[in-house]
């Protein structure tokens, strides 16, 4: 079950996560991820669903650093480091605050990929069927901004409309897969796979499947070795993937010398 | 009203951001199979003139009139692909519709390289990289190439043989051509008319007639004037122009 799922979550940042590397927005998925506590608070706070309150929240995030973006008062990485502290603060006083409810804050940080059960499953795949889709969807004109805004929009692509699927995108995968990896490590989910594919291809379709198959391959091993050793499944996943990028790079260094 | 040759026709387009005015009542009209130079200094709103005219950002005030058959094929700034995203050139030249190999090859062969098909974008150098940008605006058989600034970062002979590709291209496939460039040396004697922007039209005209426009002259230095008369005299050996000490503008 666990492995299910966290493969499912892998196929989906492999794309995403090539995105989020070659557009440089790691910080930005940090900060979305970040502001998830405040959601997750929120939700207990109003006897939601927790998740439910993770979504709003990042999704509300998305819309606000789209429309902030497009006016530039600040420097993006500014506002995004004030969003992302803000949020995170503001998440942890309002969990503190709370002495009915107990929540346990290790498991939202860091995630507990072996406590997932079916009905999560079943979430899981229909959000990664959705955002692949979307993703395959958009992929080349998606492609064609990275490239170049300016020529995707007079060739006419609207940009705006693409970056917003784009900003919803991340933040949905972000709700789905804080259960697994947590919301200070899910960033790393999608960008190191994606950074360890990177030296072994040629085109942008081979980053992002072989990234989904790193991913999927890090799941399986991050979850192998913290049985084994009786480790945090979601630390140790991310180590893993870190891992086997160390691996990469220094075998291709070598190769190259 | 625009003639069935007339292309495209921008009249009083004016823009202007936080309150600083960038375009004041700009007009142009474009003319199949002509070339157009758009210079200025720095600052000046070529590249926001050129998109406005591509669509990419709305005037505040102006109308342009394309016409029906209107295809363009367009060059922005040297791009700077990111490192992080793999892509070769025939992939490139794919985004955002799929285009055939014989087609792809076929532009390639245009602008000189078809050699670079397979290679990574990243490998290329500025020249190679301006190239393919070439061979991409031109898939689409278009009547009107756009080109800002198509010879950046590339190195000084490179200049003259991209200036004489785009032309040659010009011929090839009688599109009209509206170009943006620093480099008034060069690009001159190959126009058919100037346009020297700065916020508004300071002038325009044919490149024998405009280096002695009083408010060039007051733009661009008397100095430019003057290396202009030299390379017209020996347009054929640019070298000279090089040992005289040609320079670009800013």
């Amino acid at each position: 079950m666990s492995l299910a799922a966290g493969s499912a979550v892998a196929l989906m940042t492999g794309p995403l996560g090539s995105f989020i590397v070659w557009r440089r927005m790691s910080y930005f998925g940090d900060s979305l991820a970040h502001s998830g506590l405040l959601g997750v608070a929120l939700g207990f706070l109003l006897n939601l669903n927790p998740q439910i309150g993770l979504g709003a929240i990042t999704f509300a995030l998305a819309l606000l650093l789209f429309f902030m973006g497009r006016k530039k008062h600040l420097s993006t990485d500014t506002l995004l480091g004030i969003l992302s502290h803000g949020a995170l603060s503001f998440g942890l006083i309002t969990i503190s605050l709370m002495d009915d409810v107990r929540i346990d804050l290790n498991s939202l940080l860091f995630g507990d990929i072996l406590s997932v059960q079916l009905t999560d499953l079943f979430q899981i795949i229909v959000i990664m069927a959705l955002v692949l889709g979307i993703v395959i969807f958009f992929w080349n004109r998606w492609l064609l901004m990275t490239v170049s805004e300016d020529l995707a929009r007079a060739e006419g692509v609207n940009t705006h409309l693409l970056q917003l699927f784009f900003l919803l995108l991340i933040a949905l995968t972000i709700a789905v897969a804080m259960k697994l990896v947590g919301i200070l490590l899910i960033t790393s989910m999608m960008i190191i796979p994606a950074a360890t594919a990177r030296r072994l291809v040629q085109n942008p379709e081979q980053m992002a499947v072989l990234a989904a198959a790193i991913g999927v391959l890090s799941v399986f091993a991050g979850i192998f070795v913290s049985v084994l050793l009786d480790t945090p499944s979601g630390p140790t996943t991310v180590a893993t993937a870190t891992s086997l990028f160390a691996i990469v790079y220094l075998t291709r260094a070598l190769i190259e010398k | 009203m625009p003639n069935n040759q007339t292309l495209l026709a921008a009249s009083n387009i004016s823009v202007s951001r936080r309150g600083k005015v960038i375009l004041n009542s700009v007009s142009m009209e474009i003319n199949a199979g002509s070339i157009i130079t758009l210079i200025g200094p720095n600052g000046a709103g070529k590249s926001t003139f050129i998109k406005v005219l591509l669509g990419i950002m709305k005037a505040d005030n102006g109308d342009l009139v394309r016409s029906k058959h209107l295809q363009i094929g367009y060059m922005p700034q040297k791009l700077q692909i990111d490192d992080t995203l793999p892509i070769t050139v025939e992939r490139l030249l794919s985004l955002p519709v799929k285009v055939s190999e014989p087609e792809t090859r076929w532009a390639l062969q245009q602008t000189g390289v078809e050699y670079l098909y397979g290679q990574s974008v990243q490998s290329l150098s500025g020249g190679e990289f301006q190239r393919v940008m070439l061979a991409r605006a031109i898939l689409k058989k278009p009547n009107l190439l756009v080109l800002d600034e198509p010879v950046q970062g590339v190195d000084f002979t490179g200049e003259v043989e991209l200036y004489e590709l785009i032309e040659a291209i010009r011929d090839r496939l009688g599109c009209a051509v509206l170009m943006v460039s620093h480099d008034l040396h060069i690009v001159m004697a190959k126009t058919d008319k100037v346009i020297c922007l700065n916020q508004h039209v300071c002038c325009s005209g044919e490149p024998e007639t405009i280096s002695d426009h009083p408010e060039f002259i007051q733009l661009f230095g008397d100095a430019t004037r003057q290396n202009l008369a030299i390379y017209k005299h020996k347009h054929n050996h640019h070298h000279d122009l090089h040992e005289q000490g040609g320079h670009q503008l800013d």
